[in-house]
C-alpha cells in the first residue's frame, strides 16, 4: 500500500482538526488587547522611519534621522513628553522602493510603531501610502515635497513637511523671471513625481514653452554627461535642478568637465552647501554663485537662536557630527513632532495626534508658516532664496509664499519666533 | 568535454536522496504521494497562518514567492546543468505583467477577487514567452557564455523599466491595486494572512507540477542531458529541446514568483529586481542544496531571513552611526558571500545535503526502528 500516502492523510486530518479548533477562536477587532494604542506605554512612545542610510541618496540625507533622534534624546533627557520617552526606530531602505515596502511593514507589523515619522523620498514613500492607510498608521511629515502627501480625502493620515516641489518651482522660476530675464532656461529633474511636480511649478510661472531643454535622470545611473551635454549644446544659460544632493554635485562636476558654466538654480532638497562641498571635495569652488532655496534657519548662521540650540544638542546628543542643513532639518522635524505630541495630550491616541496636526498653529524654526488644516495636509508654504558667495551659503531677499495652483508668488514678512529657553516646546 | 559541467555539482553527492533515479523501495503513484504531501503542507500553512503574527505571515508569504523562483532555478541549474544569472529579470517580467494587468482591470472598472489569478496566469504566460526566447539562445551556449547572456538579461530588463518610463514609470515603479480579503472571511480578517493564503496556494500548485515533472520522463531527460550530452543524444534525447524546456519551466515559476512579490508589496519597481537579486537567487539554491526541491525551500527562507538577521545583529552592537550605516546595506551581501564559500567547502550538498546526511546517519544508528 502507499505507506506515505496513508501517513500523509493521517497528518493532514490531524492538522485539519487543529485548524478547526484554532479557527473557532475568531479574530479580534481592529484593536487587540482592549483598546491599547500601538507603540504607546506609560513610559515610552515608539515611532519609526525609513531613510536612505545607504545608496544613491544617502549623501547628506543619511544624517537627518540621527539628528532627529538626537533631538528626541535631548527631550527625553529633559523628562520626555507627558512623562514618555520617545524611541525612534530608523530603518535603512537604500532609497529603493522595494526595500521601503519591507522595512515599513517591519516597523508597523513587527515593531508596532505608533506612527511613521519623516519617511524620506518621493519614489520610496509613494509605495507605502496605501499600506499605512489600511493599517491606520499616522504618516507624519514625509521628507519630500511631492504633492501626493496632500490628499486629505484619500490619505487622511498622511502629512507633508517640506514645501511642495511645485511651490518651489514657482519661487525659483519667479527669481529667474525677475533677475535672469531673457536667458535660456533649462531643467534637469529626477524621473519621478519629484522632477515632474517641480517642472509643473516652473512652467506655471514661466509659461509652458519657456523651458528650452528638459532632461531627467535616474538614481541608478550616475552618469549625467548626456543630459548636461544636451544643455551645453542647446546653449542653456540657466539650469534648474530638481535633484538629490548626490546628483546636484554630479551635475555641477560634469558641467565643469564639459567646460559649461550656467547659473544653477537648485531645489532645497539638493542645495545644502556643506553636503555638496563634501561631495565635490577639491572642486567645491564650482558651487560659487549657486542659487538655492531653504525654509529653515541657515546652518552657518551662528547668530540665530535656533542654530545655537541645535548646535548645542548636536554636541551633547549626536557625537558632535558635522553640522549642516540636514542636521537643522532633522532637529526641526523632531521639534515639530514633540509639539504635536504635547498638543495631543496625555492620553495620546492615533486619532488625537491627527487632530492635533490638523488643528495646526505650530510655531517653530521655519521662516514661513506650516499650513496644516483639515483641508490641507501639505507642510511649509514657502521658501527663501540663498546664494553661495565666497564659499558661504547665505540667504538674500525676502521669504516668499505661494500655493501649488496658479496663485501669485508673494513676499512673506512675519518675523520668525525664538525657541523656548530650554529648547523643549511647551503646550501652547 | 562540455563546459556545462561547471554548473554541475560534483559526482559524489549526486544520485543521493534528492536525485533518486529509481527508488525501488517505493511502489505506487507518485502523483498520489505528492498530492498527499501537498494537502498536508497546505493545511499546516493554514494552521500556521492563524498561529503567528501578521508580520511573520507576510514574511512567510514572501518566502513562498521566492520559493517559486528558487524551485525553478533548482530545476534549471541543479537538474539540467544550465547556469542562469538572469532569474531576477524573469521575476521582474512576471511582476510587471501583474502590475500592468491589475492596473488595466482597474482602469476598465473591473473589480473582483477573480482578477488576481487571471493576472498571475498572464504573468506566467508572459514570462514563458520571454523564457522561451532566452532559452533558445541559452541552449546554444555553454558555461561562461551562457552565464554572460543571462547576466545581460538581468541587467537589461530592469533598465527597460527606466527607458520606457511612459509605461513602467521609471524607478518609482507602478502600484499594484489588490483587492482586500473577501468579506466572507470576516471584516477584521488580517490582510497579511490572506496574502499568505494566496501566495501559499499558488506556490504549492507550482511545486506540485514541478515535483511531478522532476519524477517524470522529462526529469530523467533533464538529468541525462546534465550528466552527459553525448550519451543523452545517443539514447535518443533531443538535447536542445530538453534544455529549452527546462528553461521555460524555470522561467514560468520565476514569473509566478515575481507576480506574487508584486501582489505582496502592492507595487513594483526596478530596484526590487536588480542584478543583486539574480545573484542572490543563484546563491540561495546553491546554499540550500542544488538539485533538490527541499534545497530550494532553504534557499528561499534564507533570502527572507538574512536581511532581517543582519538588522538584528547591527542593532546588538552599539556602533558609531557611520559604521552602522555602512554595515546596514552591505552586510547581508557579505554574509551571503561568506556563507556560500563556507558551504561550498564544508558541505557541497548545501543545507539539504547536510540534513539528509544527518538523517541517514541517525537512521543507521537505530536499525531496529525500520521494519
Amino acid at each position: 500500500m502507499h505507506r506515505t500516502a496513508r501517513r500523509g492523510l493521517a497528518i493532514a486530518s490531524t492538522i485539519a482538526l487543529l485548524v478547526t479548533a484554532a479557527g473557532c477562536g475568531g479574530d479580534d477587532g481592529p484593536t487587540s488587547g482592549g483598546g491599547s494604542v500601538p507603540g504607546v506605554t506609560d513610559t515610552e512612545i515608539v515611532v519609526g522611519t525609513h531613510m536612505p542610510l545607504t545608496g544613491p541618496a544617502s549623501a547628506g540625507y543619511s544624517k537627518i534621522a540621527p539628528a532627529t533622534k538626537a533631538y528626541f534624546d535631548y527631550v527625553n533627557a529633559n523628562g520626555g513628553v507627558h512623562g514618555r520617552k520617545i524611541t525612534y526606530k530608523v530603518m535603512d531602505d537604500g532609497y529603493n522602493p522595494a526595500n521601503t515596502q519591507q522595512v515599513v511593514r517591519q516597523l508597523v507589523l513587527q515593531d508596532k510603531v505608533f506612527a511613521v515619522l519623516n519617511g524620506l523620498g518621493t519614489p520610496t514613500h509613494t509605495g507605502v501610502l496605501d499600506f499605512l492607510k489600511t493599517n491606520r498608521v499616522p504618516d507624519l511629515f514625509v521628507a519630500s515635497g511631492s504633492r501626493s502627501w496632500d490628499q486629505p480625502d484619500k490619505y487622511p493620515g498622511t502629512f507633508g513637511f517640506n514645501p511642495d516641489y511645485t511651490i518651489e518651482g514657482k519661487i525659483l522660476a519667479n527669481y529667474a523671471k525677475a533677475n535672469l530675464a531673457g536667458k535660456k532656461v533649462c531643467f534637469l529633474g529626477q524621473d519621478d513625481d519629484f522632477g515632474r511636480d517641480s517642472l509643473a511649478g516652473v512652467e506655471k510661472v514661466l509659461g509652458a514653452g519657456a523651458v528650452a531643454v528638459k532632461q531627467t535622470y535616474v538614481t541608478s545611473n550616475t552618469n549625467v554627461a548626456p543630459q548636461i551635454g544636451a544643455f551645453k549644446a542647446a546653449g542653456c544659460q540657466v539650469v534648474m535642478l530638481a535633484t538629490v544632493p548626490g546628483f546636484t554635485a554630479l551635475s555641477v562636476g560634469t558641467a565643469a568637465r564639459l567646460g559649461f558654466k550656467p547659473q544653477w538654480l537648485v531645489s532645497n532638497v539638493g542645495a545644502d552647501h556643506p553636503t555638496l562641498a563634501k561631495q565635490l571635495g577639491a572642486a567645491a569652488p564650482l558651487l560659487e554663485g549657486m542659487v538655492g532655496t531653504n525654509y529653515l534657519p541657515m546652518q552657518n548662521d551662528t547668530a540665530n537662536p535656533w542654530i545655537q540650540l541645535f548646535t548645542k544638542i548636536n554636541k551633547t546628543h549626536n557625537g558632535d557630527a558635522p553640522f549642516d542643513g540636514n542636521t537643522v532639518y532633522g532637529m526641526s522635524v523632531g521639534y515639530l513632532f514633540v509639539q504635536v505630541l504635547l498638543a495631543a495630550g496625555k492620553d495620546v491616541t492615533r486619532e488625537k495626534v491627527l487632530d492635533a496636526v490638523q488643528k495646526g498653529g505650530f510655531q517653530g524654526p521655519g521662516l514661513v508658516p506650516l499650513r496644516f488644516s483639515a483641508k490641507d495636509h501639505s507642510g511649509y508654504g514657502g521658501q527663501r532664496l540663498s546664494r553661495v558667495s565666497g564659499g558661504v551659503q547665505t540667504y538674500f531677499g525676502p521669504a516668499y509664499e505661494t500655493d501649488e495652483a496658479d496663485g501669485p508668488v508673494n513676499e512673506y514678512t512675519a518675523a520668525p519666533v525664538a525657541p523656548p529657553a530650554n529648547g523643549v516646546p511647551t503646550v501652547s | 568535454m562540455s563546459a556545462t559541467r561547471a554548473a554541475v555539482p560534483p559526482r559524489q553527492w549526486v544520485g543521493e536522496a534528492g536525485d533518486r533515479p529509481v527508488d525501488t523501495g517505493r511502489r505506487g503513484s507518485t502523483l498520489l504521494r505528492h498530492l498527499a504531501v501537498l494537502l498536508a503542507v497546505g493545511l499546516a500553512l493554514v494552521a500556521v497562518s492563524y498561529a503567528v503574527e501578521p508580520f511573520r505571515n507576510f514574511q512567510l508569504a514572501t518566502v513562498a514567492a521566492y520559493l517559486c523562483a528558487t524551485a525553478g532555478l533548482t530545476v534549471l541549474t541543479g537538474l539540467n546543468g544550465q547556469l542562469s544569472l538572469g532569474h531576477g529579470a524573469l521575476m521582474a517580467t512576471g511582476a510587471y505583467t501583474v502590475a500592468l494587468c491589475q492596473n488595466a482591470f482597474l482602469d476598465r472598472g473591473l473589480t473582483g477577487g477573480w482578477l488576481l489569478p487571471l493576472s498571475l496566469v498572464a504573468a506566467v504566460l508572459g514570462t514563458v514567452a520571454v523564457g522561451a526566447v532566452v532559452g533558445v539562445a541559452a541552449a546554444r551556449l555553454r558555461g561562461p557564455y551562457l552565464a554572460g547572456v543571462t547576466l545581460a538579461v538581468a541587467v537589461v530588463v530592469p533598465a527597460l523599466a527606466v527607458t520606457f518610463d511612459g509605461v513602467f514609470n521609471g524607478e518609482q515603479g507602478l502600484s499594484v491595486p489588490v483587492e482586500p480579503p473577501p468579506m466572507a472571511l470576516g471584516a477584521y480578517f488580517p490582510y497579511e494572512r490572506w496574502q499568505l493564503w494566496l501566495s501559499g496556494a499558488a506556490t504549492l500548485l507550482a511545486l506540485l507540477l514541478v515535483a511531478n515533472l522532476i519524477r517524470s520522463r522529462y526529469g530523467r531527460t533533464f538529468r541525462a542531458v546534465r550528466d552527459d550530452e553525448v550519451a543523452a543524444r545517443l539514447a535518443g534525447i533531443h538535447v536542445a529541446r530538453t534544455q529549452v524546456l527546462a528553461f521555460v519551466v524555470s522561467a514560468a515559476t520565476a514569473g509566478l514568483g515575481g507576480g506574487l512579490l508584486a501582489m505582496l508589496a502592492q507595487s513594483v519597481s526596478p530596484g526590487a529586481f536588480s542584478l543583486t537579486l539574480s545573484l542572490f537567487l543563484l546563491m540561495a539554491v546553491v546554499i540550500g542544496g542544488l538539485g533538490r526541491l527541499a534545497g530550494a525551500l532553504w534557499g528561499a527562507v534564507l533570502l527572507v531571513a538574512l536581511p532581517d538577521l543582519t538588522h538584528s545583529v547591527t542593532e546588538l552592537f552599539t556602533l558609531s552611526p557611520a559604521v552602522a550605516q555602512r554595515l546596514e546595506g552591505n552586510l547581508p551581501l557579505a554574509i551571503f558571500g561568506v556563507t556560500l564559500i563556507v558551504v561550498m567547502i564544508a558541505a557541497p550538498g548545501g543545507v539539504q545535503g547536510l540534513l539528509s546526511r544527518l538523517g541517514r546517519a541517525l537512521l543507521a544508528r537505530w536499525p531496529a526502528r525500520r521494519s
